[in-house]
């Protein structure tokens, strides 16, 4: 393990998060996730799937009574769930970093938007307020906010979605995190805008060179902003590659019929392709495969047991029996891995 | 589908410049209190009370500074003269003290009796519910089923009891008002907090890194602030009046101590004499609650920012 953790900015491995309360829910199930400096994994599924909860258990943010967690992080070789106090303190906001879905949310209505950026700033950087504003400000203009000193004194509620969202992402970057998780950054925020803010956030990752999972449901925008996908279905991935490799070849069923239910392409006679079903409720632990209940390949095997993981290249996987019959070569291998 | 997208990158990328540039200047933001201040000054019917209570508040504090007769001293030749006696503006009580003086001085007594114990209980309440509303768990229940028992009681009762069994006197008073007034400051802190905790930007401070203490003083507090301040405000009339009630009933402040409710009970005997005289510092109590009650209705409209 530790060759395969080398020269990783986030290790996920075998992560389970389980919420305690009036029934169980298992809401991720032996997660497996790797991202290197520099990259952007994109994390595609639908409401449910656990992308949202993955975030959350990264950054230590879930409710610590209802909540079981197991398996393993590490960010920067650090582990993610043995930090707490000063070191956890340090880790949130340094290390890694948050944008949300709804910045008019995220976003204290009761402060300007230099006060907030140099809250943080003055927190993690320990410097004096008139410099941790001058951080702000220049924040605010890498974030291509036009005339900032005067938004600098500006209250979220004074700024249009996408300048809240731009804000938001300045608050975020203001301490150079070495990951950035971006849960839904534009899902709030209207297509012109946000192309805008998929094209900045490309731009600033050059600029910074952090790691960012970018977490959607859109994949338009997956394939905008990523460099690799991570499809999860029910609380764990069911394929994972480049965005290349899982829109022209993708292996998994639950891919394909995301990739089929696709607006751009429809005709207007024709009823829209979708997938038939609803993701399952998650009251217990899968013991075979999530999506079989809505998949047309379905056989008995799907029912017996968790499918094979297949990893017929680096950084590709696909969570499906269907690979044992369309790649033998692949076979022995994969059946070693379910024993 | 990879190919269409990067052309509307492209494209994109030209527009982005261009809207940028578009978006025009921003107007240079005000506080978030002078736009509460400049609201409340369009407000014509909070502006009128808040001038009265200026107006009262000033004469209060400087009563002694003011050409006024000595409240203490009576006459027995004087006594319960009417209104407009030469010498005695608004007349004389049943001892033959001057009224003017009395209501003034007493309205000393009765403004600290009012806002006092609201302050108390602002400053105790918040923090008992904002410690339940973010902690949550057993805390919560602790401290909300404690205060749910005061409740049971009427406020006046629960006023009546606690400054029965502590006894007559002004500092007696303070703190049973302001044990009468913690649990509903306390349960409107406690809803407010559990609200703003679940939000996002509370998510986002402690993802920033920031201390628990440093989210509940910083953005906890200052976003429960003003709807419990606001409710405070509306307190305080209430308060007044129970302090009031709570001298006439002998409870509160003890005579010849000059204070509206005890005011009210002494001259009650003159009731037949000299009603006008008699409902004077009842007219006292009803205007500064009625002005009271005005003004924070205003200031809640004022606070009111809806995005």
């Amino acid at each position: 393990m530790s060759e395969a953790t080398k020269g990783n900015l986030l290790d996920i491995s075998n992560l389970t998060v389980r919420f305690h309360g009036e029934r169980t829910v298992h809401a991720i199930n032996g997660l497996d996730l790797t991202l290197k400096p520099g990259e952007i994994l994109t994390i595609l599924g639908e409401s449910g799937s656990g992308k949202s909860v993955t975030l959350k258990a990264l950054l230590k943010l879930l409710p610590k009574k209802r909540s079981e967690i197991s398996g393993a992080m590490h960010v920067d070789g650090v582990d993610v769930l043995a930090l707490k106090g000063q070191a956890l303190s340090a880790y949130r906001g340094k290390t890694v970093s948050m944008i949300f879905q709804e910045p008019a949310l995220a976003l204290d209505p009761v402060y300007t938007i230099g006060d907030q950026i140099a809250e943080a700033v003055m927190r993690h950087e320990k410097v004096s307020r008139k410099e941790a504003l001058a951080v702000a400000l220049d924040m605010l203009k890498r974030v291509r906010i036009p005339s900032a000193e005067s938004r600098l004194k500006n209250y979220p509620h004074e700024m249009s979605g996408g300048m809240r969202q731009r804000a938001m992402i300045a608050l975020a970057l203001a301490c150079k995190p070495d990951l950035l998780l971006a849960d839904e950054p534009t899902t709030a925020l209207d297509a012109t805008v946000q192309i805008q803010v998929l094209l900045l956030l490309r731009e600033l990752q050059r600029e910074f060179g952090m790691g960012i999972i970018f977490v959607t449901h859109d994949i338009g925008v997956a394939v905008e902003i990523s460099d690799r996908i991570a499809v999860m279905y029910a609380g764990n991935v069911v394929e994972e590659g480049t965005v290349a490799e899982i829109i022209k070849d993708p292996r998994h069923p639950y891919t394909q019929g995301l990739l089929a239910a696709n607006l751009h392409d429809a005709d207007r006679s024709q009823t829209l392709a979708s997938i038939p079903g609803s993701p399952p409720p998650l009251d217990e632990k899968p013991d075979h495969c999530s999506f079989a209940p809505r998949c047309a390949h379905a056989r008995d095997r799907c029912y017996a047991a968790l499918p094979p993981v297949h990893r017929p290249g680096p950084g590709r996987r696909v969570a499906c029996i269907l690979e044992d019959a369309s790649d033998p070569a692949e076979k022995p291998g994969a059946m070693a891995e379910i024993h | 589908m990879s190919d269409t997208s990067t052309t509307t990158l492209g494209r994109a990328e030209g527009r982005v410049a261009g809207h940028a540039a578009a978006e025009q200047a921003p107007a240079r933001s005000k506080g978030y209190w002078s736009g509460v201040g400049s609201r409340l000054l369009r407000d014509p019917v909070a502006m009128l009370c808040a001038a009265l209570l200026g107006l009262l508040l000033l004469a209060v504090i400087f009563a002694p500074y003011l050409p006024l007769a000595d409240p203490f001293t009576g006459s027995m030749i004087s006594r319960l003269k009417p209104l407009g006696t030469p010498g005695h503006l608004l007349g004389t009580d049943e001892l033959g003290r001057d009224m003017l003086a009395r209501l003034i001085y007493g309205g000393r007594l009765t403004l600290m009796l009012g806002l006092l114990p609201v302050i108390f209980a602002f400053v105790i309440g918040t923090g008992l519910g904002v410690v339940a509303g973010y902690v949550g768990g057993w805390l919560n229940t602790a401290i909300m089923r404690t205060v749910d028992v005061f409740f049971a009681f009427p406020s006046i009762l629960l006023a009546i009891a606690i400054s029965g069994a502590l006894g007559a006197g002004i500092v007696n008073s303070l703190v049973s008002l302001t044990i009468v007034f913690v649990p509903p400051i306390t349960r409107v802190a406690e809803s407010v907090t559990a609200s703003v905790r679940s939000l996002e930007y509370v998510d986002a401070a402690r993802i920033s890194g920031a201390h628990p203490l440093t989210v509940v003083r910083v953005h906890v507090l200052g976003n429960v602030m003003s709807p419990i301040f606001v409710y405070a405000t509306s307190l305080t009339s209430v308060s007044m009046i129970l302090a009031a009630g709570l001298s006439f009933l002998g409870l509160g402040v003890k005579p010849p101590e000059p204070e509206w409710g005890l005011m009210l009970n002494t001259l009650r005997t003159a009731i037949y004499i000299n009603p006008v005289l008699a409902a004077l510092p009842g007219a006292m109590i009803f205007l500064t609650s009625l002005c009271l009650n005005l003004l924070s209705d205003g200031l809640r409209s004022a606070m009111n920012i809806k995005d």
